[in-house]
């Protein structure tokens, strides 16, 4: 190209680039993204419908899958509330009121997305096995929390962690503290105020955390597979029960369960696409520098 | 000095704080003092012999170098498709842009298989490969694979808001300085994505040192060939190695924090150069 941009193509606006570039840029990424992103997902369906549907179907309808999806949907049903309930606190906590040691304690919630599943679940075994002293005596009482189902909840909601409160901060930030004030002022009581004017305006915000959050809860397989101990029919989840049918070489029940999972995953991301669609200005992304 | 809490008219301040603090120690700060407790209970001499071993630095070392060159590849990849998903035009974008997200929603084991069965000798990319003379799952090469599967929509994530920020005005008043449209990406453009794309490379970075789920399928888990390090701690504590897997569990902890503080430098540094993130 020369340095005088007056003879350049007079049609093309000078902060573009040539259309042969672009072409190329695109199919460099979507090439990428192809063989990446979509051959794997195309993969799960087509080796769990390898055999034909109905042996799909089939391979889902034994006790060991249903035994896994129940334990899942009970896991989420008690990690993904207590999650919410926690980025609520946390964040009303953190944008309401004004305290020394706020950005360390925002630096501890985050912490779990910088440490390794693994590592989650090997400080739980530490925390609550039954060689430790808490563990050990929970065992004696008849509450086993290792290798049962509260640990499997717990690892769950360390690596959720942040999820919900990442989401509410920014945008509770973003809205201050006026218009709960000025609730305070007309007599309303604190539940009051927090159901009639600070969760209507963080309601997308919230269902967004809480999709994330849930996805990743019902699919976490790293720190369960530490704390789970793998019993079947019983610590099982739809993750670990997928490894378990893979290294048995059975392949079609194996894809057929991670089909599910699959499902769940493209139903989060239409869900994530079309709240980000619809309420963009209400969710985190539009509030950050 | 400051006081520790202001008043505040707002109520809820006592309950919140509960709640925050109650369920923060005990899902995560009990649990990694019971780790960093169990280290300290051992000695730092007990820890480093149990670490000292070539398997584990192997281990480690291939995590980390791995994840490095996957982290590399999803810098350059992740600004540019963030740079097509912004810029162009095309039909599908839309379906591409929430496509990115997919690594984020789709359970790490399901990823596993999915990509040992596609890049297996037997399967679909696999087999060409295997017909070229190459190898891939069961290989370092799958290791890489996996991970970048994994940190993909990191760089592209950070970077993407950046590229939306870009006044068209500087671009123009570059062109119009004499500029040639490369020269304004590489001396322009670029600089300004710098800090967000490094930010986004430290992010997948440390997500893959510590992958597991969607590694172990595909890595054939041969030790000092393509074992990886939190697999080294899954093994430990099957063996009842409490302490060596505490040791390993330290040593990954301290590679997170190492990593944690190297984020946060890169955004004071970008803060203070360019005056935002």
């Amino acid at each position: 190209m020369s340095d005088t941009p007056h003879i350049q193509n007079r049609h093309r606006p000078v902060t573009t680039e040539t259309p042969a570039f672009r072409a190329a840029l695109i199919l460099v990424v979507v090439l990428f993204l192809a063989l990446l992103l979509f051959a794997p997902l195309v993969a799960v369906f087509a080796e769990a419908l390898s055999k034909g549907t109905v042996e799909a179907v089939k391979s889902l309808a034994n006790p060991e899958a249903a035994s896994a999806i129940k334990l899942t949907l009970i896991v989420a049903a008690v990690a993904v509330p207590l999650n919410a309930i926690f980025g609520i606190a946390a964040a009303w906590f953190i944008t309401k009121y004004d305290f020394r040691g706020k950005a360390l304690l925002i630096t501890l919630i985050d912490l779990p997305f910088s440490v390794s599943p693994v590592v989650a679940g090997l400080c739980l075994v530490l925390t609550f096995g039954a060689n430790t002293a808490v563990g050990g005596w929970l065992v004696a009482q008849g509450y086993p929390i290792v290798f049962a189902l509260p640990s499997i909840i717990l690892a769950s909601m360390f690596v959720t962690f942040p999820f919900v409160a990442r989401e509410l901060i920014p945008v509770m930030i973003e809205q201050g503290r006026a218009e709960e004030e000025a609730a305070l002022t007309l007599g309303a009581s604190g539940w009051r105020i927090f159901f009639t004017v600070t969760l209507p305006n963080i309601r997308w915000a919230l269902l967004y955390g809480v999709l994330l959050c849930n996805a990743r809860a019902m699919g976490e397989f790293g720190a369960v597979a530490v704390v789970s101990g793998k019993i079947r029919g019983q610590t099982a989840t739809m993750p670990i029960t997928i490894e378990m049918l893979y290294n048995e070489y059975l392949s079609v029940a194996a894809f057929s369960l991670a089909a599910v999972l699959a499902l769940l995953a493209l139903l989060t991301l239409t869900l994530k696409t079309l709240l980000e669609w619809r309420f963009a200005d209400q969710l985190a992304a539009a509030h950050r520098p | 000095m400051r006081p520790l809490i202001n008043r505040s008219p707002l109520p809820g301040m006592a309950l919140s704080a509960g709640i925050t603090l109650t369920l923060l120690s005990l899902v995560v700060l009990l649990p990694i003092g019971a780790l960093l407790l169990r280290g300290a209970n051992a000695g730092l001499p007990t820890l480093w012999t149990e670490v000292n071993t070539p398997r584990i630095w192997g281990a480690l070392y291939l995590s980390f170098r791995l994840s490095f060159i996957a982290a590399l590849i999803n810098l350059v990849f992740g600004v540019a498709l963030a740079w097509v998903l912004v810029r162009y035009r095309f039909p599908g974008r839309r379906l591409l842009d929430a496509a990115v997200d997919l690594p984020f929603a789709l359970p790490t084991a399901v990823a596993g298989i999915a990509l040992t069965a596609l890049y297996a000798p037997n399967g679909a990319f696999g087999s060409i490969a295997r017909d070229l003379g190459f190898k891939i799952a069961y290989t370092q090469w799958g290791i890489l694979i996996a991970l970048i599967f994994v940190g993909l929509p990191f760089v592209t994530r950070t970077v993407q808001p950046v590229v939306e920020e870009i006044e068209r005005e500087v671009e123009e008043a570059s062109a119009t300085l004499g500029a040639t449209r490369a020269y304004t990406l590489r001396r322009v453009v670029l600089p300004m994505l710098t800090p967000a794309a490094l930010t986004g490379f430290a992010l997948s970075l440390a997500r893959a040192v510590g992958e597991y789920g969607s590694v172990i399928f595909i890595a054939g888990n041969i030790p000092l060939k393509t074992e990886i390090a939190p697999l080294l701690i899954v093994i430990k504590l099957e063996e009842f190695n409490y302490t060596g897997a505490t040791a390993i569990g330290i040593a990954m902890l301290l590679i997170s924090f190492a990593m944690l503080l190297l984020i946060n430098a890169i955004q004071v540094f970008s803060r203070r150069r360019i005056g935002y993130v």
